[in-house]
């Protein structure tokens, strides 16, 4: 790892980039920089071949047919999923986590296979989940908005990511889903800019140990001023 | 592409319309709420209006449009301009009835309407989520669909689905002439529904949130201006397209577009501003030589005192908008960014991270607005320093003397309107 860069993949961000989801690889990409650890992202367009020589997998947000197309895709060309046995971090927010379990159901009922990364099941809701959500983790509080329709199921091959306190997430009281190196969470945002631990979790997997200390005073800010808005507190 | 019938007829610019008893009961009302809330000082006066005709006769949009020839404006970005823009264009010809501030939801189009009863004309901006609603009423004789791109997702709704209402909403309007962005894979996925489209090439788009196809989903292959989808979905021969600083139609003449709005997004406007008013009957040179005399929308590009500092005030809400307002910048001033994100602006910031701010680097920036937290957490990360202060006039107050220029969203951007001096 220390002779080249970490290269971090923006998965299919052509069909799954709803929600300024490209900012994880920017967050990730400069708190390794700012450690003096080089690391680059690469972009995989729809249409193109996965590698599957990466060492970070980045899915995010985006409609159904956006959606049903990036599982296609990806079952097509295995890059992913050979990456992700050999234990390449695969981190997916939103359709991205829908995209990792085993099977999915859009909007119109019809039912689509998923990469099968996480065990879990995903069904349309009855009503869209959208606003500040927190969820409790061993790693603490994370913040983030939510904005699905989807009820996600957790089976025994993962665990869920934590639980709600405030918001939606899966439908049931937790969020996200984790197994080994596969994790995944219904917050956009992006998430790691507002979680900076979850990111440093990652890299950790990424590197081999968990990272120095980086104090980012306006990110602390930030989280400060999310968690009390999701609490009430303030006006906006 | 003239229209069935001579729109800007006099005859019927001279007949004020005759409302059916309830509609002018709840027309008076209206008009009394909104007199009121301008003196009470709770606004606009706009929506409150609006508000009560609505309540009181449901059907008070159908009454208002009646016996008034009527223009539509859609579309994520240059909504307000546009509508200015052929606001400025069709005044000659008769009074014309527009919500001005902005007010573009049915309240905010209802409240333009009651405000001018007897103007034979209406020119008026419908946000892209209404414009069936308010279209089916209304039956306008022309729509402006400017572009659509990612906007407030967690009130809009994803950008797709927003072109599928569109598109529903454009097929159940036969009588409507659409004039379409076809540069825009979104706009024009939509306008292909009209039985009556006229295309415009505004010379390029924004590609980000049009990569996926309105019609599949898959990302749509750009080739020059031409771009085309696996699924058949294909820019159409356009009718005008914008050529440099001039709008260029079907026969090859040329109209002189000389705008005091910067930018190219306000040119993509004014050529679409001079396609509708050519469909409505307005010789295009005429059309084009009345924009000159807009020097500033609802506030936006003006100049102005704040904080002790000459500033421009700009207007940019979303990644597009932003797209085209960072190269508006004058490269020697500091930019004072205000974001809120109050429920007319979106309360989901993430399209931060669809913002290049990184082209900011270097210069002297301050974070400001509601969510100016927001805003300091993407810039830390885009490599811009920055000073954070909420209140943005106070971060205008806090630079070196010299010009300012401040960006704010839309909320922010109506907070500083009372707070700044003529200069
Ligand atoms: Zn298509």
């Amino acid at each position: 790892m220390a002779d080249s860069a970490v290269r971090i993949g923006l998965v299919l961000p052509d069909v799954l980039g709803t929600y300024g989801d490209s900012g994880n690889a920017v967050v990730l990409r400069q708190r390794m920089r700012w450690r003096g650890v080089p690391a680059d992202v690469v972009e995989v367009h729809y249409g193109d071949p996965v590698p599957d020589s990466l060492d970070v997998y980045l899915l995010g947000g985006g409609e159904d047919e956006g959606q049903e197309l990036a599982a296609d895709h990806l079952r097509e060309h295995a890059g992913l999923r050979r990456a992700a046995a050999r234990g390449a971090v695969v981190f997916a927010v939103c359709a991205g986590l829908q995209v990792l379990g085993t099977s999915f159901r859009t909007g119109d009922g019809r039912r689509h296979d998923g990469l099968g990364l996480l065990d879990v099941v995903t069904g349309p809701g009855k009503r869209r989940a959208v606003g500040e959500i927190v969820v409790d983790t061993p790693a603490g509080p994370l913040t983030g908005f939510e904005n699905h329709l989807g009820v996600t199921t957790v089976g025994p091959g993962s665990r869920p990511l934590g639980r709600v306190r405030t918001g939606t997430g899966n439908g049931d009281g937790t969020d996200g889903a984790v197994t080994g190196h596969v994790l995944a969470t219904y917050l956009h945002g992006p998430a790691l800019a507002r979680n900076p631990a979850l990111a440093d979790l990652l890299i950790g997997w990424v590197t081999g140990s968990p990272p120095a200390d980086l104090p980012l005073p306006e990110v602390d800010e930030l989280r400060r001023e999310r968690l009390r808005a999701a609490r009430g507190g303030a006006r906006w | 592409m003239p229209l069935g019938s001579p729109v800007l007829d006099e005859r019927r610019a001279r007949t004020a319309p005759r409302l059916p008893r309830r509609a002018r009961v709840a027309v008076a009302l209206g008009r009394t709420a909104a007199g009121g809330s301008r003196r009470l000082g709770l606004g606009a006066g706009g929506v409150v209006g609006g508000r009560i005709a609505a309540a009181l006769d449901p059907d008070a949009l159908r009454h208002l449009g009646r016996h008034r020839t009527v223009v539509l404006v859609t579309g994520t970005n240059g909504k307000t301009t546009t509508a200015s823009m052929l606001t400025r264009i069709l005044e000659p010809l008769g009074a014309v009835a527009a919500n001005r501030d902005g007010a573009n939801m049915p309240d905010g189009v209802i409240t333009a309407l009651v405000d001018r009863p007897d103007a034979p004309l209406a020119v008026l901006e419908v946000d892209e989520n209404y414009v069936a609603e308010v279209a089916q009423r209304l039956r306008p004789a022309c729509l402006v669909l400017l572009n659509l791109s990612r906007d407030q997702l967690d009130r809009v709704g994803e950008v797709r689905t927003v072109e599928r209402g569109l598109r529903e909403a454009i097929g159940a309007l036969p009588g409507t002439a659409v004039v379409a962005n076809c540069d825009d894979p979104l706009a024009t996925s939509a306008a292909t529904a009209s039985a009556r489209p006229v295309w415009v090439s505004t010379g390029g788009c924004w590609t980000a949130d049009a990569l996926a196809c309105g019609r599949c989903g898959r990302p749509i292959h750009h080739d020059g201006p031409a771009w085309r989808c696996r699924c058949g979905l294909a820019r159409p021969r356009p009718d005008w397209v914008l050529a440099g600083d001039q709008a260029v139609d079907a026969g090859g003449r040329t109209v002189p577009l000389e705008l005091r709005l910067p930018g190219r997004a306000n040119a993509s406007n004014a050529v679409m501003a001079v396609a509708a008013a050519a469909l409505l009957g307005v010789d295009p040179g005429v059309a084009g030589a009345r924009l000159t005399t807009i020097t500033e929308v609802a506030g936006r590009y003006r100049r102005t005192v704040l904080g002790g500092h000459p500033v421009r005030l700009l207007l940019a809400k979303n990644p597009a908008g932003w797209r085209e307002t960072l190269p508006l910048l004058d490269d020697r001033a500091p930019v004072v960014i205000a974001v809120n994100g109050r429920e007319a602006d979106g309360r989901d910031l993430s399209w931060l991270w669809d913002v290049p701010f990184e082209r900011l680097r270097g210069r002297p920036v301050v974070a400001a607005g509601e969510r100016s937290a927001d805003l300091a957490v993407r810039l830390t990360y885009a490599g811009v320093a920055h000073l954070r202060c909420p209140d943005p006039v106070r971060g205008v107050a806090a630079l070196d003397p010299g010009p300012v220029e401040l960006v704010a969203n839309y909320t922010a951007f109506r907070q500083l309107a009372p707070r700044s001096a003529d200069g």
